[in-house]
């Protein structure tokens, strides 16, 4: 009896303690989150556009209609549930059928259906003027991170792209996440100007994504092969933060929005600060390379653009020209195969590549001209290049 | 051996002497070839349910490991892709392979008994049907060992994520072709068997509501369960045979097949409920002891309902870049829905309104049905703004609305019906008190569970999210709590009430359980015999009662009509 009450004691113990251990979480140190989510947030975010105030207003007013509408049919319902109830002695009446009473409630939820589909057409219209932007994002969905390019207004032609911290995904993994910014902290945020109409162009690399930033009141999908457009204006300088909303794969989770509004004054010094790092990095035409630079660079540039056709080992395939002991390739005329490159060959089946630097092509002729069975020894400059290109 | 399994067949042999001419008299066929070679209705409606049942608890936990992983953000038990494969499979799961069935099953059971026909019109394509399901089922639930796991591109199997996908896609897009033909065979059977198999006097305009939500929701699966095996087919193209409906790199569009999944997938969600009004319907007049106020309006409304269906889909879609005239028409049309919904819960409403009320277990279940559902309904009718949606879309907000209107409403309402023909199909009845513990604990986990969810839409967690900022942990935790609620809410279910019911445990139902409730279902012994209504029935004027079997001044068969 008292090992079986002992026994008895001590597995209530250990699951006592089991219990403890689960319930017993980490009481986790985290603040609000300025433009990203709250502490226990249960409305929608304070807005920092005016579409987002729209929304906003418009939820406020959906929801005073419903809970009114709430409370009078279920205060008829319980009423009725405490009134009409036979231990109380009611009988049943017999009525079952009313016209009247069917036409009137009929028209009277049309009439505050009405009523709620006024003011959101208005909001609907002024959602979706993406004209006369100030500035244009191109917003590219890519598994799993953001990729941004401006495309027109200041700042035009800066592209980037933008990942989640990868600390971030090792805390997630390890599951010990820390911080305010937890999965919302990326490298790169998309920087914009204050109370200026920023248009968004989306699209997307692979599946479909979605770009959703609550405050700024906007969520377009981007998606693979199309465009899409959105717009907003934000109207207080600070970081608004969101996710993408629209499944796509394994690392969903991972691919937050940073949306970094700043004053005009800063955007202007940011973009020259990022027009003056992309001079810096931009090839010098002019300059002469030497072989060994040219191969280098070409190889990386023969990887990501004639690799899929041409194969690594150069042979082709099929319809595809083999590179390897490639006639043109071998010629001594090196303008033969700048020629093919800027121009294209058999009807474009090997398109021309004449969007590519004059370096990078210089590059990739001189890398094909002297790699796999190819020896010939010939550099090709960008100066060729840009004297083909006349 | 279950009451369902035994007692059905010889109860009523020696209940009529004459038509002894008739040499296919029998009772149930004995062993395993009684479930296999099934076309005895009440049979496949048992299977159906069964079938259904335990695809719920499949369901169900896939469900349970999905809160379990977001019970605290960072990943603690399950990786990111199998946690998308969850997601998925659990609204597969769920909506083909638990809801829909389950539906079938009542339809099967009840149509025939409730319209006084012997049985439904297709009996071998009815067999068919069902056992249609069992490799379907397998398939989908083996698709989590194949390689590459489970199809993870959420139940809505969005392209172009599906060409990602490893075979289990192919898996799971046959699975959802068979589980379409047998949906479309159920159908066709449930249509001809309403239009054809009437009991002499039971026009359509007297059919209690139930069999008219079917007939209505019959309809909407032939038009549209086409339309889904085409876009899943032209899925299936796109992956393995080069063309390119939806494939961007080809010229597809993957736009198109939203419109194409939404065009299945919004008159799918009527399909889904509209059933569910029908049961509602056939309740709440019982324990109300007062007629079901209008009648004609409720199927004028369940046919409005269904009409609008297939003219709202793209309000899944506003975030798509749809133009603003497209917006504004799927918007208004969305909202317009509601009249008709309003129109149903007034009626009922008027229904207990001056009524008799008891409230037993089927009772609570309505009335917690037209509570919770209608909280569905106006976030649904939040969801159908546009510029709200923008807020919304895909957050824990439609995650929220969607489940109150799937689980507080089609399976509250079948739990409802359950207890409420539970009765008449085993002959036992339940202990009420189980049942009402049964009904609280699921009102009161499936809240903790759904209702903070809207607050984690309105701050925008997005949904199929494996791990999430740490502000959002308090009403996540909160849900995962009451989901494990609700899960073992019920198992008590089948434990402490369905499988006693089956086992034939407890007290003897008698023919007519409920005193206020009418229909010919009420007209027949409890258990209700193998076969019923062999000789059609005679029915007084309001087509509720049984006068006598076969023409007037014949002698009347046994009491039960039953030739068993």
């Amino acid at each position: 009896m008292m090992t079986m009450r002992s026994l008895w004691h001590r597995a209530a113990l250990r699951l006592a303690l089991t219990l403890g251990a689960v319930l017993a979480f980490p009481a986790w140190a985290v603040n609000d989150l300025k433009g990203g989510p709250a502490v226990n947030q249960y409305n929608l975010h304070p807005p920092a556009s005016a579409i987002a105030e729209d929304q906003q207003w418009l939820h406020n007013y959906m929801l005073v209609i419903c809970t009114v509408i709430f409370i009078a049919v279920f205060g008829v319902m319980f009423y009725s549930i405490f009134k009409h109830r036979r231990s109380k002695g009611a009988k049943a009446a017999n009525f079952h059928e009313s016209t009247t009473v069917e036409i009137a409630w009929t028209i009277v939820p049309f009439i505050i259906v009405i009523l709620m589909a006024l003011p959101a057409t208005r909001v609907v219209v002024a959602m979706k003027d993406t004209s006369s932007a100030d500035l244009t994002v191109k917003v590219t969905g890519i598994q799993w991170k953001w990729g941004y390019d401006y495309l027109k207004g200041e700042g035009e032609g800066i592209g980037f792209v933008s990942t989640l911290d990868p600390v971030q995904r090792e805390m997630s993994n390890a599951g010990k996440p820390e911080g305010d910014d937890y999965l919302l902290r990326v490298d790169n945020p998309l920087i914009v100007p204050v109370d200026k109409k920023v248009r968004l162009i989306t699209t997307a690399n692979d599946v479909i994504h979605a770009f959703y930033v609550p405050s700024l009141g906007v969520q377009e999908t981007a998606i693979p092969g199309f465009v899409r457009d959105a717009w907003f204006r934000a109207e207080k300088i600070g970081s608004y933060y969101g996710q993408c909303s629209q499944l796509c794969g394994k690392e969903h989770s991972y691919m937050p929005i940073h949306v970094k509004v700043v004053s005009q004054a800063d955007y202007t010094a940011w973009v020259d600060g990022k027009k003056k790092e992309a001079a810096a990095k931009a090839d010098d035409p002019n300059k002469v390379w030497d072989l060994v630079g040219l191969q280098a660079r070409g190889e990386a540039v023969y990887t990501a653009n004639c690799q899929v056709c041409h194969q690594s080992n150069g042979k082709g395939g099929g319809a595809i020209k083999a590179l390897d002991g490639s006639a043109t390739v071998l010629d001594t005329d090196k303008t033969k195969q700048i020629h093919v490159l800027l121009n294209g060959q058999n009807g474009g089946a090997m398109p021309s590549w004449k969007q590519l630097s004059d370096t990078e092509i210089a590059a990739v002729v001189t890398y094909t001209k002297n790699h796999w069975s190819n020896a010939t020894g010939q550099v090709v400059q960008p100066t060729d290049v840009a004297a083909a290109r006349k | 051996m279950s009451a369902v399994i035994g007692t059905h067949g010889p109860v009523d042999a020696g209940g009529h002497a004459h038509d002894d001419h008739h040499d296919h008299d029998h009772g149930a066929p004995k062993g395993w070839k009684r479930w296999v070679y099934a076309t005895n209705h009440k049979d496949i409606g048992t299977m159906y349910l069964v079938f259904a049942f335990t695809m719920f608890m499949v369901g169900g936990v896939l469900a349970l490991m999905i809160r379990a992983e977001l019970f605290q953000p960072g990943l603690q038990f399950i990786n990111p892709q199998l946690f998308n494969q969850l997601t998925t499979m659990h609204g597969l799961i769920m909506v083909f392979g638990a809801i829909m069935p389950a539906f079938v099953g009542f339809a099967n059971w009840m149509i025939p008994l409730q319209i006084g026909a012997p049985d439904m019109a297709f009996a071998r394509m009815n067999n068919l049907s069902f056992w249609l399901l069992i490799p379907a089922a397998v398939m989908i639930v083996s698709s989590f060992f194949m390689p590459g796991g489970a199809p993870a591109a959420g139940w809505t199997l969005y392209a172009p994520l599906t060409l990602q996908m490893g075979p289990s896609m192919d898996a799971g897009i046959f699975a959802l072709h068979i589980l379409g033909a047998s949906s479309i065979m159920g159908s066709i059977n449930i249509i001809v068997t309403v239009l054809n198999m009437r009991a002499p006097g039971m026009t359509l305009m007297k059919m209690p509501l139930f069999a008219w939500t079917w007939l209505i929701t019959a309809y909407l699966l032939i038009a549209v369960m086409p339309v889904l095996a085409g876009a899943i087919t032209m899925t299936l193209t796109d992956r393995h045979f080069g063309t390119s409906f939806f494939n961007p790199a080809g010229g597809g569009d993957p736009v198109m097949y939203q419109h194409i999944f939404w065009f299945f997938g919004h008159p799918e969600v009527y399909i889904m409920i509209l059933p569910a009004f029908g049961i509602i319907s056939a309740i709440i007049p019982a324990f109300a002891r007062k007629r079901l106020f209008g009648y004609t309006s409720m199927v004028y409304a369940t046919a409005s309902i269904a009409i609008l269906s297939f003219i709202v889909w793209a309000h899944h879609m506003f975030t798509q870049g749809m133009p603003v005239t497209g917006q504004l028409f799927f918007m208004y049309a969305t909202m317009l829905i509601a009249v008709p919904t309003g129109v149903k819960i007034f009626n009922w409403i008027a229904t207990m309104w001056r009524g008799s009320m008891t409230f037993e277990t089927p009772m609570l279940w309505a009335v917690g049905f037209i509570f919770v559902f209608t909280m569905g309904g106006f976030t649904g009718l939040i969801l159908a703004m546009a510029p709200i949606d923008i807020q919304l879309h895909d957050t824990y907000y439609v995650v929220a609305h969607f489940h109150y209107v799937l689980v507080a409403g089609s399976l509250f309402a079948m739990f409802g019906g359950v207890y409420y023909w539970g009765p008449k199909w085993t002959g036992v009845m339940y202990i009420e008190t189980r049942g009402k513990i049964h009904f609280w604990a699921s009102l009161i986990f499936f809240n903790l569970t759904f209702f903070p969810m809207h607050f984690l839409g309105l701050a925008g967690m997005p949904r199929r999210y494996a791990d999430y900022p740490i502000q959002f942990t308090d009403f996540n935790m909160i849900a995962s709590i009451g989901a494990f609620g609700f899960g073992l809410s019920q198992v008590y279910f089948l434990f402490f009430v369905v499988i006693p019911m089956m086992r034939g445990q407890g007290a003897p139902a008698p023919q007519q359980p409920w005193e206020g409730a009418e229909g010919l279902e009420w007209e027949i012994p409890s258990p209700a015999p193998f076969h019923t209504f062999e000789t059609p029935p005679r029915l007084n004027a309001a087509g509720t009662k049984i006068l006598g079997y076969g023409a007037p001044g014949q002698a009347d068969a046994s009491a039960a009509g039953a030739h068993a």
